[in-house]
């Protein structure tokens, strides 16, 4: 009898643990580690909810992580002791290199839909061995100058192509009484803009400077042509053309003069639009851009950003639902979808398929304008070479500030990037 | 040491061999703090100091000897740091000796509500230090701060408190000392209370002024403390790095970079190798700098 009950006893529990197990299978739980700018986390909750309406069996948990420095210091310590978040979303080109990513992230060179991701972007998601990492999450951008219409209209300027042009609308811009340009330095990574989004101009003088740069052959010190983005910073800070609070002010900051027309350059990424368009939708019509203007008017073009991506972090259990997360965003209701709903569209999308709504916000429809024609465009140079020096944010502040002389910080950059050549274990460094 | 042998020697144990020493307590009962002490203190300096001569990416680490201290100590903005760390640790010990004597002798006189000015005196302390590096980052704003803002009112434009790359070092330091002049102005009231009154009155009877009271009774008297705050504040300036990292992280540009944070930078980079060294260096620095202080504020207590 006692035998009996026991056995029912056994059964009925073995029962409730199989009941159990099932269900614990069938609801699989994802985290994802997001970016902190308004755009992208508003970007990050719709899609979530629309990949969660399709797979009702998985659930995805956001966690925003800092931006800047603070991001590359936790991805970097959560790969390295295996406790990144499922799926996590971070730099591609030059910094996805730097995580060592043949190890830490899920190859997904197989997957039907990379057939579908444009081959500008995979270039920047491919590891050293070719294997691919990523999927787009968010659009291509501009770096290069977003200014206020408005100042240009009541003032009668027109777009610059050349840096004369640019200093001289800037001259009238500070008679008028506004900041001519906007600078950040609060938040420090918005000072490398002038270094960086003038690749265009640096490419356009010498083609091979990536590839020379890379072999360690090319140097930023005195190259006249490559240390044109430090001049042009030297120049902006020497003519008093900044806002009074260049060295507080944060990129909200920025973004808020621009917009409400206190300030008429600031030198950004048009992923910023996006964030214009969330706080000041009314004013986002009176935001424009143009490529940072080089010395030759006739060869002029912008730099080009390609977006952060999403991986998937090697050392998740749960590969089989972060894979199809992955799947959604590169799919275009998971990765175009959403961002046109949330109406922060930003530049070109790069998976096949994908049209940029009728009524894009202005700026992003004057980056538009050089994607349609030959050669305007060009990569960012961190898309081009895996050498980017830590630094760079720190030298671009003292030279914006005018406490150091661009040659001076050329020359510091050149050591800085050494570091990070030989940490990559680079040939020829 | 020597007490612990002049100590066996009275009670007559005799010669006693190293290594046979007798403990109160069996081997079983110290391994469980002789495990923790390995695992989580001496594994981890001997692996650092491995560390820091290798080119380290946490998954695997190239040998290459001294480069790591050949390239921290090559590179412009590293010396820097070393020199500001030095710089902020003399000015915040030095302000703290001072400021914490006035208010010591400010708060021992008789003056009303002495015992709740004492504490206000003390509340900085106690505040978290990224708290107050965050409030006064706000405060110091130079267009929007209410520093600055005030000093407009007066008609005086204020300087980039945190922007301006020659005050901001000195800024930062300001706030560190209102910060921690609490501590020093306790220790300070404690050594003036210990001060007996015939002094004091042996000073009235031969006519000292005020100025000669403090100068040649006081001062010499709070010796011990005056030791004690500047060995307290020197070893914290030196090591400083939260209240640089929540105000200026090290800007503008590297102008108020300390070894800490120069140290933290190249982590966040990656360097992982170089900031390993970078450590090891702050511990040399700490070392040489501190143990002859301590020695020599050993001795002159020793002579009291």
């Amino acid at each position: 009898m006692n035998t009996w009950k026991t056995l029912v006893g056994l059964t009925a529990g073995l029962m409730a643990m199989t009941g159990m197990v099932g269900i614990a299978m069938a609801q699989t739980s994802l985290t994802l580690f997001s970016p902190n700018d308004q755009a992208a986390v508003a970007y990050t909750e719709e899609m979530v909810a629309a990949f969660e309406a399709a797979n009702p069996d998985i659930s995805v948990e956001i966690e925003v992580g800092p931006g800047g420095t603070e991001r590359d210091n936790m991805v970097k310590s959560r790969l390295a002791t295996g406790t990144m978040n499922d799926v996590f979303v971070y730099n591609t080109g030059s910094l996805f290199q730097a995580i060592n990513p043949i190890q830490t992230t899920t190859d997904l060179s197989a997957e039907p839909y990379m057939a579908t991701i444009l081959d500008s972007f995979k270039q920047t998601v491919t590891a050293t061995d070719g294997t691919l990492h990523g999927v787009p999450y968010g659009q291509a951008m501009g770096g290069g100058i977003l200014y206020n219409k408005k100042i240009y209209e009541e003032l009668g300027l027109s777009v610059p192509t050349t840096w004369d042009e640019f200093m001289a609308n800037n001259a009238k811009i500070k008679e008028a009484g506004k900041a001519p340009v906007i600078q950040t330095f609060g938040d420090t990574w918005t000072s490398q803009l002038f270094v960086l989004a003038d690749y265009f101009n640096v490419q356009a003088a010498e083609p091979d400077f990536a590839t020379k740069y890379t072999a360690n052959e090319a140097k930023y010190a005195g190259n006249p042509a490559a240390m044109g983005g430090f001049q042009k910073q030297a120049d902006v800070f020497n003519a008093g053309d900044l806002n009074e609070d260049f060295g507080a002010a944060v990129l909200d900051d920025g973004l808020r003069m621009l917009a409400q027309g206190e300030g008429a350059h600031y030198p950004m990424l048009t992923f910023a639009v996006g964030t214009i368009a969330q706080n000041y939708p009314d004013l986002v019509s009176d935001v424009g851009y143009f490529a940072l203007p080089g010395n030759d008017a006739a060869k002029n073009g912008t730099t080009v950003w390609m977006p952060t991506a999403l991986y998937i972090s090697a050392s998740s259990p749960n590969q089989e639902a972060a894979k199809k997360l992955v799947a959604f965003v590169a799919s275009k209701q998971g990765g175009c979808d959403p961002w046109v709903k949330i109406n922060a569209i930003t530049g070109p999308f790069l998976i096949q398929g994908c049209e940029l709504p009728a009524d894009v916000p202005p700026a992003v429809a004057d980056l538009q304008t050089y994607f349609t024609a030959d050669g305007r465009t060009a990569p960012a140079l961190e898309f081009l070479s895996p050498v980017k020096g830590p630094n760079l944010e720190n030298i671009t502040v003292e030279v914006g500030s005018g406490i150091r002389t661009p040659e001076d910080a050329a020359a510091l950059y050149d050591e800085d990037v050494k570091k990070q050549a030989q940490q990559l274990g680079l040939p020829g460094w | 040491m020597s007490v612990a042998t002049a100590t066996e020697a009275t009670i007559g144990h005799g010669p006693v061999r190293a290594g046979k020493r007798e403990t109160a307590y069996p081997g079983w009962f110290l391994l469980p703090a002789a495990v923790i002490y390995a695992v989580l203190f001496l594994l981890p300096t001997i692996s650092s100091l491995y560390f820091s001569l290798t080119r380290w990416t946490l998954f695997d680490a190239t040998f290459i000897g001294f480069e790591n201290f050949a390239q921290f100590f090559r590179e412009p903005f590293l010396v820097k740091g070393l020199v500001n760390t030095v710089i902020y640790a003399v000015v915040t010990s030095s302000m703290k000796v001072v400021l914490g004597m006035a208010l010591a002798l400010l708060l021992t006189s008789r003056i009303v509500a002495r015992g709740y000015l004492r504490s206000v005196v003390f509340f900085p302390v106690l505040v978290s230090t990224i708290g107050v590096g965050i409030t006064f980052t706000v405060l110091m704003h130079p267009t929007n701060g209410m520093i600055n803002e005030g000093l407009a009112l007066l008609g005086v434009k204020g300087p980039g408190w945190l922007t301006n790359p020659n005050l901001a070092l000195f800024s930062v330091a300001l706030v560190d000392v209102w910060k921690g002049v609490g501590l020093a102005t306790v220790i300070y009231i404690a050594g003036l209370v210990a001060i007996p009154k015939d002094y004091y009155e042996a000073a009235r009877i031969d006519g000292a002024t005020p100025w000669q009271n403090f100068w040649f009774v006081t001062l010499p008297l709070s010796r011990p403390a005056t030791a004690t705050v500047i060995t307290l504040s020197f070893i914290g300036g030196l090591r400083t790095f939260d209240l640089i990292w929540a105000m200026t992280k090290g800007g503008p540009g590297f102008a108020s970079d300390t070894i800490a944070s120069v140290i933290y930078k190249q982590y966040q980079a990656g360097f992982f190798g170089l900031s390993t060294a970078g450590n090891v260096v702050l511990f040399i620095l700490i070392a040489i700098l501190v143990v002859p202080l301590t020695m020599l504020l050993n001795r002159k207590r020793g002579h009291e």
